[in-house]
């Protein structure tokens, strides 16, 4: 085992220094994939966190493990990070089979969401800390604590305390902390849920260019869907320890595989289909046609792809409705609908023209092309 | 916490919040006074007088009682006295060590059970301590007493010879004062272990640290506050321990409360008693002064408070 690890260590571009500063600056050396293959975990007799996870994460990918709390995206983190072991399944990183291999020997770090860092050390003990463990000697350790500081912009905060940093600070420093230990795969666990929002957006912008210019992996865990969607080459929504869609973002965002993804990614517009014949489906909102339905039981309606007309208007894909409700954003304006007996929500951005108001008739358009379907 | 209450108002009141601090202050102040501060200085101006007729003090002021303390008598110098000293000395750092070394995992080990557990596992710790420390000694003796299976397998052993017993003996005296202090140095650790930083510990194992140096780097520096507060509570009454030597270790387990207590009683030279109790005094000052140096260096400030 020490001497794989050995090894690994040695092939590292880290070893000779010139060779190291240049590949750091530009391209920087390979990034590793992950693959997970039938993960299992389960805590006590009944609380399963993980039900047979297989995945992909791609080399230098910025990947999110998207879900509600409890859906087991923070398990799979730890056991990437080997802070877990699990139940059964393998899990690889860069091709080598890392399941046995326990967390001080993995070429993996993790910015912690309470950020972990060593209340009894400076900053830069904190900073220096795991190349101190490799035994990288002083003046290295330096100069790579001096180096990644320049990158992340601490600037002078590598000689305080820690009982001195902000929280936006600390996040920064815990980031640092693991960066500079260059590992395959950098693991994150809602490094931001604990910022107020104006910083976590401009952390998130930080993060991102991090992430782009080093081209090292990131397995990212947020139960923040906007959060994912800005941050994320891939998300993969997890709910009750098992993955539930892996995609872009768009493509999660725009064709959710079911219900429940749907529904976590923000879309309230999901309706049964009561009768269906070939495109066209039939739901609580009248009957409507659909280019590529596909055959899943519910239907989405994403509100941006609605139009309203003003007034009564007859053609196809028009439904008769009433404003209940409307939200005025300034750039947009969000309506609830009464359509029959059930309700739509609309999102229509503001261009200057008319917005309807609470009260009035209009009718509601959606394209063909807009509308799909979904399993439950 | 006071102090800013006081110094936060003062500006707007300062006659009344005087008064009120007056009144609350006073009270403790006397008991202070009266039960503290008076005896101490009688008893250090008694170390500075000579031993009249039945060792009381009187006068003239003379530094007998020192030079007593430090060997020389009547009969020139004998080591009695810091063989007292050094005894006390030994005594206390082998039974500290020894708390330590049975208290840190009892501690870890409570702290890793069910909840509902607990508070039974600390009480279970913590009973013993009910039972006044003499019937302790007491049951003691008679567990290590000449003939007593302990004994007599420890003979078998060849760790004592033959018919004698554990008791009395020093082995006994570090004994009684590591079953005595023991809790003391578990209940501090137990709540340092509690609010243990379990992240902190992961943060180090995924910054490639073995579990020793995990251990040495993100455990025991966390632990290191109880484990301070652990020793202050056991060390200090261990050196002034005066029941457990007099009862487990027989005339040749003597220590400096053993002393200091002679010579109130029976040996009857007041100076010579009061001498020794500044000793005694003195030593715990520079062990608190050591032990707040090392908690600086090694905790790295203010965590540690003793």
């Amino acid at each position: 085992m020490s001497e794989t690890m050995t090894a690994d260590i040695a092939d590292r571009p880290g070893s000779d220094p010139a060779a190291e500063n240049s590949a750091r600056s530009e391209t920087r050396r390979q990034a590793s994939s992950i693959e997970m293959q039938g993960l299992h975990k389960r805590f006590g007799h009944d609380t399963v966190a993980l039900d047979g996870v297989d995945l992909t994460i791609r080399a230098g990918e910025f990947f999110t493990l998207l879900g509600p709390s409890g859906c087991g995206k923070t398990t799979l983190l730890r056991i990437l990070a080997g802070l877990e072991a699990p139940d059964a399944g393998a899990l690889a990183v860069g091709g080598r089979d890392i399941t046995e291999v326990p967390p001080h020997r993995r070429s993996v770090n993790t910015v912690f969401q309470s950020y972990a860092l060593f209340p009894h050390l400076s900053v830069r003990d904190n900073l220096a800390f795991g190349l101190k463990m490799r035994g990288l000697p002083a003046a290295e350790r330096n100069a790579r604590v001096d180096e990644i500081a320049g990158f992340i912009q601490l600037g002078d905060l590598v000689e305080r305390r820690v009982d001195q940093l902000s929280g936006g600070q600390r996040q920064r420093i815990a980031l640092a902390r693991a960066l500079v230990c260059e590992p395959d795969v950098l693991l994150l666990d809602e490094p931001l849920s604990a910022l107020d929002a104006g910083l976590r957006g401009q952390l998130q912008v930080e993060l991102l260019r991090v992430q782009q210019r080093l081209g090292m992996t990131f397995v990212f865990v947020t139960h923040d869907q906007d959060e994912a969607m800005v941050m994320s080459d891939r998300i993969a929504v997890l709910n009750g320890g098992s993955i539930q869609q892996v995609g872009a973002p768009r493509e999660v965002y725009e064709r959710p595989v079911n219900g429940f993804v749907a529904r976590f990614m923000g879309h309230d517009n999901l309706f049964a289909i009561r009768a269906r014949d070939g495109r066209r489906l039939t739901t609580a909102l009248g009957t409507l046609d659909a280019e590529d339905p596909g055959d899943g039981a519910l239907l989405l309606i994403r509100p941006e792809t609605l139009d309203l007309l003003p007034g009564a208007v007859e053609g196809p894909n028009h439904l008769p409705a009433t404003v209940a409700e409307r939200l005025y954003r300034g750039s947009h304006a969000e309506f609830r609908l009464a359509v029959g007996d059930t309700t739509l929500q609309a999102m229509v951005s503001n261009r200057g023209r008319h917005l309807p108001e609470v009260g009035e008739t209009v009718t509601v358009t959606v394209a063909p092309e807009d509308l799909v379907t979904l399993s439950e | 916490m006071t102090d800013t209450g006081v110094t936060a108002s003062s500006s707007r009141s300062l006659g009344r919040e005087t008064r009120h601090l007056l009144w609350t202050v006073t009270p403790g102040a006397l008991w202070i006074l009266l039960f503290l501060v008076l005896p101490s200085v009688y008893l250090m101006s008694v170390a500075f007088m000579s031993s009249g007729p039945y060792g009381l003090p009187q006068m003239p002021l003379s530094l007998d009682a020192f030079e007593r303390l430090a060997g020389f008598g009547f009969l020139g110098w004998s080591p009695g006295n810091l063989y007292t000293l050094l005894r006390s000395l030994w005594q206390t750092l082998v039974s500290t060590a020894l708390v330590v070394v049975i208290a840190y995992p009892v501690a870890y080990y409570i702290t890793t059970c069910r909840a509902k557990w607990r508070p039974l596992l600390l009480l279970a710790v913590v009973v013993p301590s009910w039972t006044n420390q003499v019937i302790r000694s007491f049951g003691w003796m008679n567990l290590l007493a000449p003939g007593t299976p302990l004994s007599d397998l420890a003979a078998s052993l060849g760790l004592i010879s033959p018919h004698m017993g554990l008791y009395p003996s020093n082995f006994a005296v570090t004994l009684g004062l590591v079953y005595n202090f023991l809790p003391f140095m578990v209940l501090p650790l137990y709540s340092a272990f509690e609010r243990l930083d379990v992240a902190q510990v992961e943060a180090a194992q995924d910054l490639y640290a073995n579990p020793l140096r995990t251990f040495r780097h993100a455990i025991f520096p966390q632990t290191l506050p109880g484990l301070l507060a652990g020793i202050v509570l056991v060390a200090i009454p261990a050196f002034g321990m005066y029941v457990v030597s007099e009862l487990l270790g027989g005339g040749k387990g003597m220590m400096l409360g053993n002393l200091v207590a002679s010579q109130f009683a029976g040996a009857a030279n007041w100076p010579l008693g009061a001498a020794g109790a500044i000793l005694m005094l003195l030593a715990t000052f520079l062990g608190l002064f050591v032990m707040r140096r090392l908690g600086k260096r090694l905790g790295g400030g203010e965590q540690v408070v003793i």
